[in-house]
Order: structure tokens, then C-alpha cells, then sequence
């Protein structure tokens, strides 16, 4: 075939080859861009207080190093001595020049202006970082309550949200779709315009300052998940449900042995979504949530901001310990991720 | 006869028992209080004391008397008119790139959609030492060029801007459904057009946009919802500020009812900012007709 490929054929092969270099160059550029923040995060994380701080920026932390003469730490030079580079340490400054001493040799002493050498440096990674940011804040305290609310705002969302699903796939009931039209709207709603009431609700019944706001409104479904698990729920055969009905089993049975096993990559899309939203969520926590002791994670890394502003290794080490767990999520699942939004973007 | 009608009865009594839950959620977490808000949109409200009825006061108060409601939702739109779309342009532009079947496509999607799996708070930090004017990345990388970068989160001119360019990071959440999108645009249309002799430019404007279109329109309508709940990145690194500079209409609503305990005044502005999501969205909707192509209308 290839022999026989005419001309603008092969002409226009190349054109598409040209075609993805250009796009390849672009989507590299772009991925750059992309990378350079997060790379920016892990590197920040692994500084000392003074490289965190430098500039020009350092995106491997190095730090000076230093040497030990009677009992100081003195800083290494890379320094010209007659026309000879050696590596000595700074012993005293004296003004503008420097006495400097051969570690090897402490008995060689030379003078020499301090700025003409070179701090000698090497790569350290700090990793008691993530100790330390961690007894910085009660960070432990802070991922028990945040799990506390994925972990059930997880179950609460996949059992109501399956209910849900399964009684506006299966059931004809008068105003059944009127129900769901009304379900669909809720998504277009701000959720300002319930936030106040059901504030002063949640602060009437005592549950301000506690994980239940943030959990239990979980249990009452949500738009986005019903109708995913609908639309999928719809797509499986209803000979089965039939044939199950003959058996004499019930609707319970036919949502438990039949709807539900076939549908683990739909239930999974919803728990990766309902997680990484209950993980990730600042706003809500921000309302309900006062005093430290149930603060959660999004909550307590923005007072540790507020504390250690100046610290950005710190500050960087907490951030990358609690953006790790979404990410390996992400790439664990990804597969089911992406067809995840499709489907609510889309179809949605 | 008599036996059918009470198994369909009897349907549609479990019907209504199994999305009873979300029956439930929706009176108690959504009809009840948006009713509820509408009445204490009147009244003035401190949670401590009673709430008094003073009729269509808050709102005439936010139209006529509050400069900041104007600023917040000039802000709003501010960012909405620059980041819905530069977010839909670079978007879409991933995707048709990662359309053109180049290799690796699973290795970029997911580079450019990692930043929106990342909780806000991290992600917000981070910029705010990428922003550093003294000490920070972007300012070196502007410096590289000769150019020295300005205050950013501290400037009142540049930090709407900086949080505009922020928000590019995240726009692999667009670039996922455009490329889905264009995934499910059958090739045999663009083999056909070839053979009619069209260009990539022609295959572009004729095929895949007014295929797109729906898509677009859909991400589109989400962003303007989206930028009235801005919320977490300009609370975590501004503020509002610097002197309101970014003071987002939904960090205003919040500052309203949780900072001053306006609960009333709060409520209005969230009935004001429905109707405002409501009037664009339906814009939206209706200008649809004129530029949204839906293939079904074509079959049928």
C-alpha cells in the first residue's frame, strides 16, 4: 500500500506529522507551566529555613557547607589563591577580606577578599520537614476528623444516593418525573441561597461546632450522584430484575443482588468523587466547624498558615501531606475519574 | 383487573419509599430554607436576638446605599469576563491537541489535570509563595526577561489578575470534557470532509465547534455559576483585599453573615445573587438558540 501512496498522499502524511510536532511542542510548554508549581511545593518542602527563602530561587535545596576549626562551624570557600583554586574555610572576616584556613592543613592560613570565593554548597534534602510540620499543629487530630467525614459522608451518599437512583430508574409512580425535573434543578441552585437557614438550623439543634452539618445532609442525597448512578442503573437489562421478580424476590433483593453488583464502576465514581470533595472542602468546614479540636484538614493547614507564614518549608511540607492523598486517588482511579466527569459534565 | 391496579400501586408506593430520602433532604435542606431565606431576606437578623421585620429595607439598602455590593459584584464579573473565557480557550485548545492522536495522551491528561484534584487551601498556599513579589518563582521567571514583576496578592491593581492567572492552572477540569467531547465527534465527518477538500481550519469552524458547541455552552453556563462561589483562594490569600480589591461577591455574603452577623442582610444578597446566576444563566440559555447545534435537532 505504502508503495503505491500518490503523491498528495504522502504530502499530506507529512503535513500531519507536522502537524504533531507542533501540537507535541505546544502541550509540552503548557505541561511545563503546569509542573512548575508542583514541583515548586515538593522542592520547597525538602528546604532549610534560609533556602526556602533565596533568591534567586534554588529548585534543588542546597545548603553551605560548613566545617569544624576550634570548636566553630565555619563556612567552605571555593577562593582564588595565587591563581590556584583551593577549598578553605572562612576562619575570621577581617572587613571586606577574610583569614582563611585549610581544614585539612589548619596550620595554612591565607588572606584573601571574602567576595572573591565561592560558598561551597550541597544538595540536602530536609526531610524532618514533614516531623516537624506535623508536631507543629495537631495535623493528626485534624486527618481523624477529616476521615471521620469522608468515611461516612462516603457511606451516607452511596447508600442514600443508591436508594435514590434505584427508585427513579425503576419505579412509575405519578409525578415521578416531575420529582426528578426538580432533583435536576437543585443543581443549578446557589447554595447561598439555602447556607443561612440552614445554619441557624444546624446552630438551633446544637450541631454548630460539630462534624454532624457536614455529615449528615449526606444521607439525603445529591443531585450529581443520583443522577449518575440513574443514567447507569438505567443502561442495566431489566430481564433480570424481571426474572428476579418471578423468583419471588423483592425490590430490596433485586437492588441488592442484582442492581448493585453490576454496578461497582458507577458506585466507585461516586465514592472517589464524594471523597475528594469531603477531603478537599474548605468552605463548609469554614462555617461550622470553630473550635481547633475539630478542625479538619483544609481548616487546620490554613491556621497553620496564619502562624507559619514565614515558614514555607513547613508550610509546603504540611500542604504536599495533605495534597498526596487526592493525588494517588487520582491516579489510582483514574480510569473511573475520567468517565466520572464526562458523564456528569456531558450528559449532565 | 382489580390485581394490576394494585401492583401498580404498589409500585409506585416503593417508588416514593426509596427516593423518600431525598424527598426528605429536599424539603428539610432546600424548600424549607430557601423559603426561610426569602422571610429573613426582610427582617434584620443577629441569631442572638429576634429577627425584626423591616420589609424590603436590605434590599433597598444593598440597590441604593452599599457601595461594597457594587464592588463585589464588579469584581465578580471582572473575573468572570476574563477567566470563563481564557479558561475555555486554553482548555479547549489541550484537548484539540490531545485530539490530533498524539502519542502519550493518558501521561498529558493527567498532568493537566492534576491541579484540580488538589485541595484549595494547598493549592491557594502554594501560589501565595509563587506570588511572593520579593522571593517568588514568577517574579524570578519574570526578572529572566528584564522584567520586574509587580506586587501581585499585595498590589490593588494585580491582585485580581494574579488570581486570574491562577485559575489557569485548573484548566485541565474544562480540557477533560472538551476531550471527551471531541473523542465522541465521529471521524468519518472529517474523512468526508477531506475528501470534499476542506482544510483544517474549515474542519474546525464547520465540524468540530458547532459539534463542540453544546459542550461549551455547558461549561460555559457551570463557569458563571462557579465564579459566584469563589470562594476558598480569595479568603485564604487575600482577604477581599488589598482595600476590596478582591472582594468576591460570595466572600462578601460570607463577611455579611459570618464576620458581622447580618443574617438578613446576607440573606438578600444571596436571593439578589440568585437571581443574578438565574438572568445569565437563562441568557445563556436563550442565546443558545443562535450559536448551540444539537445533533438530535438535525435527525429529527
Amino acid at each position: 500500500m505504502r508503495t503505491s501512496a500518490t503523491k498528495p498522499q504522502r504530502s499530506k502524511k507529512r503535513a500531519e506529522r507536522l502537524e504533531k510536532i507542533i501540537g507535541l511542542v505546544i502541550l509540552t510548554i503548557g505541561a511545563v507551566a503546569i509542573s512548575i508549581p508542583l514541583l515548586w511545593m515538593i522542592s520547597s518542602s525538602l528546604k532549610g529555613k534560609n533556602a526556602v527563602n533565596a533568591f534567586p530561587p534554588q529548585w534543588i535545596p542546597r545548603e553551605p557547607v560548613k566545617v569544624e576549626l576550634d570548636g566553630r562551624a565555619c563556612y567552605l570557600y571555593d577562593i582564588p589563591i595565587d591563581g590556584e583554586v583551593r577549598r578553605l574555610a572562612l576562619y575570621r572576616k577581617n572587613g571586606p577580606t577574610g583569614i582563611f584556613v585549610d581544614p585539612e592543613n589548619p596550620e595554612e592560613q591565607y588572606e584573601a577578599p571574602v567576595l572573591d570565593g565561592k560558598r561551597v554548597t550541597r544538595i540536602k534534602f530536609h526531610w524532618e520537614n514533614f516531623g516537624l510540620a506535623l508536631k507543629a499543629a495537631p495535623f493528626a487530630r485534624y486527618a481523624l476528623n477529616t476521615l471521620i467525614i469522608v468515611v461516612f459522608g462516603t457511606i451516607g451518599t452511596l447508600l442514600s444516593c443508591t436508594l435514590v437512583a434505584y427508585g427513579f430508574a425503576r419505579f412509575r409512580a405519578p409525578g415521578m418525573n416531575w420529582l426528578f425535573l426538580l432533583l435536576l434543578a437543585t443543581v443549578m441552585l446557589p447554595p447561598q441561597v439555602t447556607l443561612i437557614p440552614t445554619f441557624i438550623l444546624f446552630t438551633r439543634i446544637h450541631w454548630y461546632d460539630t462534624l454532624y452539618p457536614l455529615i449528615i445532609p449526606t444521607f439525603f442525597a445529591n443531585a450529581w450522584d443520583v443522577f449518575l448512578l440513574r443514567q447507569f442503573f438505567m443502561s442495566l437489562p431489566r430481564e433480570l430484575d424481571e426474572a428476579a421478580i418471578i423468583d419471588g424476590c423483592s425490590y430490596w433483593c433485586i437492588l441488592w443482588k442484582i442492581i448493585v453488583p453490576q454496578s461497582f464502576p458507577a458506585l466507585a465514581t461516586v465514592a472517589i468523587f464524594t471523597m475528594l470533595y469531603a477531603w478537599n472542602d474548605f468552605y463548609e468546614p469554614l462555617i461550622y466547624l470553630q473550635s481547633p479540636e475539630h478542625w479538619t484538614l483544609a481548616l487546620g493547614l490554613q491556621g497553620f498558615n496564619a502562624l507559619y507564614a514565614k515558614q514555607g518549608h513547613l508550610l509546603m511540607a504540611a500542604s504536599l501531606m495533605m495534597v498526596v492523598p487526592p493525588v494517588l486517588i487520582f491516579f489510582f482511579a483514574q480510569r473511573l475519574f475520567i468517565q466520572g466527569v464526562v458523564v456528569s459534565g456531558i450528559k449532565g | 383487573m382489580f390485581k394490576s391496579i394494585s401492583l401498580r400501586r404498589r409500585e409506585s408506593l416503593w417508588g416514593y419509599f426509596f427516593i423518600g430520602p431525598w424527598v426528605i433532604g429536599f424539603i428539610i435542606f432546600t424548600a424549607g430554607p430557601m423559603l426561610a431565606s426569602l422571610v429573613l431576606s426582610l427582617t434584620h437578623y443577629d441569631i442572638a436576638s429576634a429577627p425584626i421585620f423591616v420589609g424590603l429595607d436590605n434590599y433597598v439598602k444593598l440597590f441604593t446605599g452599599d457601595p461594597k455590593f457594587w464592588h463585589a459584584l464588579r469584581v465578580t464579573m471582572t473575573y468572570a469576563f476574563i477567566a470563563i473565557p481564557l479558561n475555555l480557550i486554553f482548555g479547549f485548545l489541550v484537548a484539540y491537541l490531545l485530539n490530533l492522536r498524539v502519542p502519550g495522551v493518558a501521561f498529558w491528561r493527567t498532568i493537566y489535570y492534576l491541579p484540580s484534584v488538589m485541595p484549595g487551601v494547598a493549592t491557594a498556599l502554594l501560589w501565595g509563595l509563587l506570588f511572593n513579589p520579593r522571593i517568588g518563582v514568577i517574579n524570578w521567571l519574570l526578572s529572566l526577561v528584564g522584567i520586574k514583576g509587580p506586587g501581585w496578592l499585595a498590589s490593588p491593581q494585580w491582585a485580581l489578575p494574579a488570581l486570574i492567572l491562577m485559575s489557569l492552572w485548573g484548566v485541565g477540569g474544562g480540557m477533560i470534557i472538551y476531550l471527551a467531547g471531541l473523542q465522541g465527534i465521529p471521524t468519518s465527518l472529517y474523512e468526508a470532509a477531506q475528501i470534499d477538500g476542506a482544510n483544517r481550519w474549515q474542519q474546525l469552524t464547520r465540524i468540530t465547534l458547532p459539534l463542540m458547541s453544546p459542550v461549551i455552552f455547558y461549561n460555559l453556563v457551570t463557569g458563571i455559576i462557579g465564579t459566584f462561589q469563589y470562594f476558598t483562594d480569595a479568603y485564604v490569600l487575600t482577604g477581599g483585599g488589598p482595600v476590596d480589591a478582591t472582594l468576591f461577591y460570595n466572600l462578601y455574603l460570607y463577611k455579611q453573615a459570618f464576620t458581622y452577623r447580618n443574617m438578613g442582610y446576607a440573606s438578600a444578597l444571596a436571593w439578589v445573587l440568585f437571581v443574578i446566576v438565574l438572568v445569565f444563566t437563562l441568557l445563556v440559555f436563550k442565546s443558545s438558540d443562535l450559536w448551540v447545534y444539537y445533533e438530535g435537532e438535525m435527525r429529527g
